[in-house]
């Protein structure tokens, strides 16, 4: 669609006078850049639905109903076990699929809301025409995702509102998809689950390229300032401003305050969340004390002097638990308004002394510099007062209080991780807080226990105080977000990963769910860079990623470098900095393989797809942003393992590796349909174990188009893993060898063996694809 | 205390729900009248001690007793090959239970697909959804878990169970696969 522009920048007549108005009608397509226009520019939610129905003929779902209902409407709840139908005739499986929908519509909206306010916000403070400038000179591909699905190359903030625009059209669409007596196939669901993906996916690029472009966050610098981590680097002397949250515009204003003011440095600026990584983006004297699920013991401990809270991932009791250490907080999001009074214009001086005097627990300030000025003052203020006031309970009321202990389980029972607890408080009661603290490595922090003891223990504190020697010794450091990945980098790196010499690029996202503790994360963060995989990570599993220390009391951010490249370590930033990994992807398709990216989804997908070793792995997802990211992976071709908790998710797209039918391409040299083994196996998978998911992420990096000598490596990697982590031969190698130049040279023999024994033949190594249109077109 | 009540208490399941095993002789039974059956054994069962054994031992000897095909999911199969008993195969619980639910699968052995599936050993909501998957996809297959905790959404489950009573159930059921009775 072309579009009409109509720009008056100023008419005076008798009725009125207008000023810069600008009306514009359809959309408009830029004519001055040469790449052609693909076919699917500003996607509806059917137009990638052919491609879709291809991945799910091959990925199918399996689900796995939390309930046998469905109550979303009043003819329920009706039962669906089964074969039944609801009132309004759905099944169980398009009822399950429709809640990944929902789920992946809140993630959508939440990713696309938070980027309109951040837009909004920033051209407000800096203008329309402020240029999107994520990397110089080295980035000329901005905003790859965007590129893609909208077919449009943003060049100011102002060109990201059509984009906006376009999410929440699509949005808007979807939601209502779920309605009642609407869609009734779950496969079309699904289909348009991987649409709020992909969308999900445009909306947080425009979050980060924008909040990147106007705030100056690290541009593409693989040595972005290396940040401190952990719970030990509060300096508990200094008065402090704890951020919570994921929109970062109030904590910038505070740290600018503290500057404005030469107090930098004087006060603590501390975060959870992605508000922390965003924050030590802008300014790597902030620091980042955990990720999200850290916040009870945060705020617990006594801490912050001042909370503030932004959007998403806040814990709903944030008030009810600042108000127990005597931290006044203060609202800063339209979404999170916590009940409290919206003081947003009110004299900033009598808002410090209300909270300062405890007259108001806390207030709405929806003006991020007014949050910045109250913040600062009500810290300067508080601290003094409150000396670190903290409701952790010393060790003999820990005793004391465990001795109340029935021994009656409903803690363990309400505990997601199924903690040994009483057991604990038993040991406890005897004097010995050795089995609490151990169980402090693997607690969420959520406090359900709390909430289910009869005797109202404060169990999650008693926790926290017997692992505080521990909790101290937590000084780590992560390399602050290091935003988009630079074309000079995907240009050396592309041939490498295409042809599978590099063996795959693992991305850590997502949140802190995790069933044994963060650990985890750096030690397959860890073994993967050792490896020579580009490791890549964000959002907390980021911060999960740096909890480490060699025995030179090095963290993996310091062991390893930050560049897109083999064997480096490399945090991109927050949630919402998340497509620079899609974007890397897709980037190798472009830059390096010269394919068009404009408005030409289907045919990058592919690409990834068959070629792209890529694997995202979403070990403590809890969240449905986390869902929606997930999805817009999946729609990429790029297959997402998550650990146990995210089998909550209720369904997995799984291949079937025993079914030679399902992997066949065809070859864009001949037309001629190649076998190509399951590769790769999965497009949404959950492990038991860690020790499962890296055998699986050594798996899933497989591609058709890996070379024999990319296919040796990966398959190196891969029984390796399998023998030390399974303690025998992996039983599918066959399925992976395509000729037998593709078997590592030192375990030859053996694998000969195997590939007797199974009946294997020889298949040739395709161009690969599954779309007939490419046939004899490829460049590759 | 036994009680046909979740583990996980918010775990609600609805309308169908899990025949609760009152004693020991049903599991065996139900394993005799079974054409085809097989044991899932998760990743917990290195893991748990039970009465001075660990429960992968348990699973072993009703493997023998039973000739019960094991799979061993996760990365637990290499704890069974340690103990010097090799399953008849091992794949993650979601493609296992994928495979379980697909009544063209011809199993592990090809000869058809199977009619009673055993679990054993998993983390509670890792099992619950897995068997929640098979109640409502997997029509021709009974499940029954040997877990000591109430798993409304298989067929057949214990009750809630001390570990005193679930090793004395487990124990019951092996002696009595491998007295044939
Ligand atoms: S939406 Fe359909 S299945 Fe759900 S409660 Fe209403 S009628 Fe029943
Ligand atoms: S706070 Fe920790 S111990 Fe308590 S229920 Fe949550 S995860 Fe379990
Ligand atoms: S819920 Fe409370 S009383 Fe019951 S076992 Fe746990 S700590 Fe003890």
């Amino acid at each position: 669609m072309k579009k009409t522009r109509i720009r008056i920048d100023e008419l005076k007549s008798d009725f009125a006078t207008i000023k810069g108005l600008e009306l514009s009608v359809g959309r408009v397509i830029e004519e001055e850049w040469e790449e052609p226009i693909g076919p699917t520019p500003f996607p509806s939610i059917t137009d990638l639905r052919e491609w879709d129905l291809k991945l799910l003929k091959r990925y199918k779902p399996f689900y796995m109903p939390f309930c046998d209902v469905c109550c979303l409407c009043t003819f329920g709840k009706c039962d669906l076990t089964g074969d039944k139908r609801g009132a309004c005739g759905l099944n169980m499986p398009a009822q399950q699929s429709r809640i990944v929908l929902l789920a992946c519509c809140i993630g959508a909206a939440t990713h696309i809301g938070h980027a309109r306010h951040l837009v909004d916000h920033l051209i407000e403070k800096f203008g329309r025409r402020t240029p999107i400038n994520v990397g110089g000179t080295n980035v000329e591909v901005e905003a790859p995702v965007t590129r893609l699905v909208c077919g449009i190359r943003p060049r100011t903030l102002g060109d990201l509102e059509e984009v906006l625009d376009y999410l929440e059209e699509q949005l808007t669409h979807l939601l209502s998809v779920t309605h009642t007596g609407q869609e009734g196939s779950n496969i079309d669901f699904e289909s348009k689950v991987f649409h709020a993906g992909m969308i999900d996916q445009v909306g947080m690029e425009i979050a980060d390229i924008a909040q990147i472009s106007a705030y100056g966050f690290p541009r593409a610098d693989p040595d972005a300032p290396l940040v401190e981590l952990g719970f030990g680097v509060v300096d508990r002397e200094k008065p402090v401003i704890m951020v919570i949250g994921h929109n970062v515009p109030p904590a910038i204003e505070i740290v600018d305050y503290l500057n404005d003011l030469g107090l930098l440095g004087e006060v603590e600026v501390v975060g959870l969340c992605c508000t922390a990584h965003d924050v030590t983006r802008y300014n790597p004297k902030a620091k980042i004390v955990g990720p999200i699920s850290w916040q009870l013991r945060a705020i617990r401990s006594g801490i912050p002097d001042v909370i503030v809270v932004d959007e998403q991932c806040i814990r709903a009791d944030a008030l009810v638990e600042a108000q127990k250490i005597h931290a006044p907080l203060i609202a800063a999001s339209e979404k999170n308004c916590l009940g409290l009074e919206n003081r947003t214009d009110d004299d900033p001086d009598k808002i410090v002394d209300d909270l300062v005097n405890g007259k108001v627990p806390g207030v709405l300030i929806l003006d991020p510099e007014k949050v910045g000025e109250v913040a600062v003052k009500v810290a300067l203020k508080v601290a003094p007062k409150r000396k670190k006031f903290k409701v952790i309970p010393d060790v003999s009321e820990v005793i004391e209080g465990s001795k109340r202990c029935r021994q009656c389980n409903e803690c363990r029972r309400a505990c997601p991780n199924d903690l040994p607890i009483p057991a604990a408080i038993k040991a406890a009661a005897g004097g010995n807080l050795d089995k609490l603290n151990e169980l402090y490595d693997d607690c969420i922090g959520c406090a359900r226990c709390e909430h289910a003891c009869p005797e109202n223990l404060p169990i999650h504190s008693f926790i926290v105080k017997a692992a505080e020697k521990k909790m101290k010794e937590e000084t780590f450091k992560v390399r602050a977000g290091r935003g988009a990945i630079q074309d000079i980098e995907i240009r050396k790196v592309g041939g490498p990963i295409v042809l599978g010499e590099i063996p795959g690029i693992i991305a850590f996202v997502g949140c802190a769910n995790y069933p044994k503790g963060g650990r985890e994360i750096a030690e397959m963060a860890m073994e993967f860079a050792k490896r020579r995989y580009i490791v890549v990570t964000s959002g907390c599993a980021a911060m999960s990623a740096g909890m480490y220390k060699n025995e030179e009391g090095k963290t993996p951010y310091e062991m390893f470098p930050g560049d897109f490249d083999a064997g480096c370590l490399l945090n991109v930033g927050s949630c919402v900095s998340n497509p620079h990994i899609a974007g890397a992807a897709i980037k190798i398709a472009s830059i390096f393989a010269r394919r068009n990216l404009r408005g030409n989804y289907e045919e990058i997908a592919d690409y990834v797809l068959n070629r792209v070793g890529a694997v995202g792995v979403a070990w403590g997802a809890m969240s449905q942003k986390a869902a929606s990211i997930a999805s817009g992976f999946w729609r990429l071709g790029v297959p997402v393992v998550v650990g146990p908790h995210g089998l909550k998710y209720r369904r997995m797209l799984l291949g079937r590796a025993d079914r030679e039918e399902d992997w066949y391409v065809y070859d864009a040299r001949t037309g001629k349909k190649v076998y190509v083994g399951p590769t790769p196996e999965h497009l949404f998978y959950a492990a038991e174990t860690k020790e499962e998911a890296m055998v699986m992420i050594a798996k899933l990096c497989m591609r058709p188009n890996d070379t024999t000598k990319g296919r040796a490596i990966k398959l190196t990697h891969y029984i390796d893993l399998h023998k030390r982590l399974y303690g025998t031969m992996p039983e599918d190698i066959h399925l992976f060898v395509r000729t037998l130049a593709d078997l590592p040279v030192t375990m030859k023999d053996e694998i000969t063996k195997i590939l007797k024994e199974k009946g294997w033949k020889e298949t040739v190594i395709p161009d690969p694809t599954l779309l007939p249109r490419l046939i004899r077109k490829s460049e590759a | 205390m036994m009680k046909a009540e979740p583990w996980q208490k918010a775990e609600i399941p609805g309308p169908k729900k899990a025949l609760v095993i009152t004693k020991p002789e049903v599991v065996v039974a139900m394993i005799k009248r079974a054409k085809r059956p097989i044991l899932i054994a998760g990743s917990k069962v290195a893991e748990i001690d039970i009465a001075g054994e660990k429960l992968i031992d348990y699973v072993i000897k009703l493997a023998k007793a039973g000739k019960i095909p094991v799979v061993a999911t996760a990365h637990t199969v290499g704890e069974f090959l340690k103990r010097g008993f090799k399953p008849d195969g091992f794949m993650p619980i979601v493609d296992i239970a994928n495979r379980l639910k697909d009544p063209e699968w011809e199993g592990l052995d090809g000869n058809g697909p199977y009619d009673l599936a055993l679990f054993i050993g998993m983390q509670y909501y890792v099992e619950w959804l897995i068997l929640s998957g098979l109640k409502h996809f997997a029509g021709g297959l009974k499940t029954l878990t040997l877990d000591g905790v109430y798993h409304p959404h298989a067929s057949w489950s214990f009750p809630t169970l001390s570990i005193e009573d679930w090793a004395k159930n487990l124990r019951v059921i092996i002696e009595k696969m491998e007295a044939g009775m």
